[in-house]
């Protein structure tokens, strides 16, 4: 039998359940207690019901508790149905858009991304996270990764850096302090997209080199749609609109796939 | 009402923040939420600026004022915004209306009478009654203003207004301080900032001769409109040469929801907290500490809500919701599906009115805020409560134990007002007992 710190997500439960448990009795980001047990549930339920009708021998639970837990930190809604949707249509992308045994796009930032785009009752509250919980939240997920280091998780700091990098050259053009990119580098839905999202092993590209080039197109996109669009969620639609790039990244730099268990 | 002529206005340049302020008559008011008695509203606050922001989709207005305080000749202002503004675009607004827009959002004192505890079934609800230009042609700019572009000058109402662009920000600066703007040291590289941010600059000053023959009694706020994919305030130039941190007032009107920061920390203010009576007397130093207190806690990294509600209806009042017509002059009035007699909004289709409360300087705020529309239209009032014990004197057993019960809700009241304020709690027993809530016994 395998240990159970052999595998990545069960850090990353513990750290994003903290984290919620954070927002419930310490600093409120805006998650509601309903509402995140709502978007948890859907998305556990999801994936049961898509993988007995897809006839998976067995159905592991961890990934969509991950994506619900991400969910109940990232997205807000006027309405419970909202977050019970986010789950569902999180875990459903998983299972229909699917190339070469492959999900396409991260689960629950597909979901934030088509919600904020079609419903009105959703909103991001990126501005919501403290700087104390912040520094923490980076290092744990920082010690998450360095445990993990062999799960393809070097993208989240090639994002990281790419990111920082435009942050302080923009600030460097327009000659401003460096305060300004520190600030804009200190958001909590930042860390959770970098270490969570973007660094999704089963979506991102296989290649170390495929996985820079992702990270700095998302990051350069991102950035045009935050500073040139205006955009508030830019960085979730940048990842959104160019997951279907790891594929073509995929085929081009070819490498072993990712499959989360590895060994047993 | 009104008061002698008083421009309050500060000398050199009030950048990003203006204008002159009436007081205006809003006496008590009740509700079922208890009795309201007092508000706080903006004028408590020393160097504070008050500016109304409407935004529907990018559809966005933003009406300028200020305490600052001045000759009216040495009032300049100085606001970088995202387009270039057209003359119908520019108007001024009736003072009043921001000042009722302030007493109407302000946090609040209500007060409750404990029924006779021998008979306590009967409950008696009161209820009482609120009482309630033309324009210049662009000139072009001299050589020395290297890349500078008057685009416009309008003059309007008692101000004279400029539209700049500019390539460089050293011949932005030379052209305002050599047309009367003081512009402080260190203001070239954040003017240089918004240049490149393909930022127009609107500017006024105010003209005296327009001043003396509207007869006005006060500069109004001044309104700009223009549509923008920029959901933000520019705060950075306002930083620059102030002493010690200032404060700004936002009362965002929207349609869809409350509005919060999208690059800090927004925080409801501390609400709904039994507090002792003697702050009934005290209440703008009350909440003057309350604020400071709070802003303290959060590192003063943080944007305060002490109001979110819809426009159509308020428990308690403290002031009269605006109606239809104010709204419409502070450009919140898109569109009405409601009765097109009646003066106000049905509660549901109203505007969604959020005011933030923010205590800021360079460090603390490095970057503009920026801001994001929220579905949310829970509805959110700081309210503070004073609740009179009642005075009866009957020996019923109820009376008793009522009589019993009251030290340790008094001790409650000054544990909450500590936790509030940071005062002293010898202090808040000291003025506790000069009005006659006794906690010296209570452990």
């Amino acid at each position: 039998m395998r240990r159970w710190w052999y595998d990545a997500r069960h850090f990353q439960i513990v750290a994003l359940a903290s984290l919620l448990l954070v927002n419930f009795t310490w600093i409120d980001f805006g998650a509601k207690p309903l509402y995140s047990a709502l978007a948890i549930l859907s998305a556990l339920a999801t994936q049961f019901v898509c993988a007995r009708l897809g006839r998976l021998p067995n159905i592991d639970l961890r990934s969509p508790l991950i994506t619900g837990l991400s969910l109940s930190l990232l997205l807000r809604a006027d309405a419970p149905w909202l977050p019970a949707l986010a789950g569902v249509i999180a875990i459903a992308s998983k299972f229909m858009f699917r190339v070469d045994g492959k999900h396409i796009w991260n689960p629950a930032g597909f979901a934030i991304v088509v919600l904020l785009l079609t419903q009105h009752g959703v909103w991001i509250s990126p501005g919501q996270w403290g700087t104390s919980i912040w520094l923490a939240a980076l290092l744990v997920f920082f010690a998450i990764m360095v445990l993990q280091a062999a799960q393809r998780s070097d993208i989240a700091l090639f994002f990281l850096g790419s990111h920082s990098a435009l942050l302080v050259a923009r600030a460097v053009w327009l000659g401003d302090p460096l305060a300004i990119p520190l600030h804009q580098l200190q958001s909590g839905s930042l860390l959770i997209f970098a270490f969570f999202m973007i660094s999704d092993p089963r979506t991102a590209p296989d290649s170390r080199l495929g996985r820079l080039l992702f990270a700095f197109a998302v990051a350069a996109l991102g950035h045009y749609l935050a500073f040139f669009m205006q955009m508030r969620p830019a960085l979730y639609v940048a990842l959104i609109a160019l997951s279907p790039l790891t594929l073509l990244l995929d085929r081009i730099i070819p490498a072993k796939r990712f499959a989360w268990i590895a060994t047993s | 009402m009104t008061r002698p002529l008083l421009f309050r206005l500060k000398a050199g340049v009030a950048l990003t923040a203006i204008v002159a302020q009436l007081a205006v008559a809003a006496g008590p008011a009740s509700a079922f939420c208890g009795f309201y008695v007092a508000k706080a509203d903006a004028k408590m606050f020393n160097k504070s600026s008050k500016v109304v922001l409407t935004r529907n989709g990018q559809e966005t207005a933003i009406t300028m004022a200020s305490d600052y305080e001045g000759e009216p000749s040495e009032f300049a202002l100085v606001v970088p915004v995202p387009t270039f503004i057209k003359k119908d675009q520019i108007s001024v607004v009736d003072g009043r209306i921001v000042d009722h827009l302030d007493a109407y959002t302000a946090p609040r004192l209500v007060e409750y009478f404990d029924p006779d505890p021998c008979e306590a079934r009967v409950m008696a609800l009161a209820m009482s009654h609120v009482p309630v230009p033309t324009a210049a042609l662009p000139q072009p700019a001299a050589p020395l203003y290297r890349g500078v572009k008057v685009e416009a000058q309008y003059d309007v109402a008692e101000y004279d207004v400029s539209i700049l662009s500019a390539e460089e920000s050293d011949g932005l600066v030379r052209w305002l301080t050599d047309n009367g703007y003081k512009i402080p040291g260190g203001a070239e590289p954040v003017i240089g900032s918004y240049i490149k941010q393909k930022m127009h600059f609107f500017v006024a000053k105010v003209n005296l001769k327009r001043l003396q023959q509207s007869g006005a009694a006060y500069l109004r706020p001044l309104q700009v409109r223009y549509e923008t994919a920029k959901f933000m305030l520019p705060l950075r130039l306002g930083t620059v040469n102030a002493n010690g941190p200032q404060d700004l007032i936002v009362y965002a009107l929207t349609k869809k929801g409350r509005v919060e920061s999208s690059n800090y920390r927004t925080v409801k203010v501390p609400s709904d907290v039994d507090v002792p009576l003697f702050v009934k007397d005290d209440f703008s130093n009350f909440y003057k500490a309350t604020f400071e207190h709070a802003v303290a806690r959060e590192g003063m990294h943080g944007v305060f809500v002490e109001y979110a509600w819809d426009m159509g209806w308020c428990d308690p009042c403290a002031s009269e919701p605006l109606g239809k017509g104010e709204l419409a002059e502070l450009g919140a009035l898109w569109d009405d599906g409601g009765d097109p007699i009646a003066n106000r909004f049905s509660t549901g289709n109203a505007p969604f009115v959020t005011r933030l409360h923010v205590r800021y300087d360079a460090q603390s705020f490095p970057e503009d805020i920026n801001f994001i529309e929220t579905g949310d239209r829970d509805n959110f009032q700081g309210r503070y409560i004073l609740r009179h014990p009642s005075n009866a004197t009957e020996a019923c057993a109820a009376a008793k134990a009522y009589r019993a019960s009251l030290p340790a809700r008094f001790k409650e009241q000054a544990d909450n007002l500590a936790n509030l304020t940071g005062w002293s709690k010898d202090d808040i027993a000291k003025r506790m007992a000069a009005a006659g809530q006794d906690i010296s016994h209570v452990p």
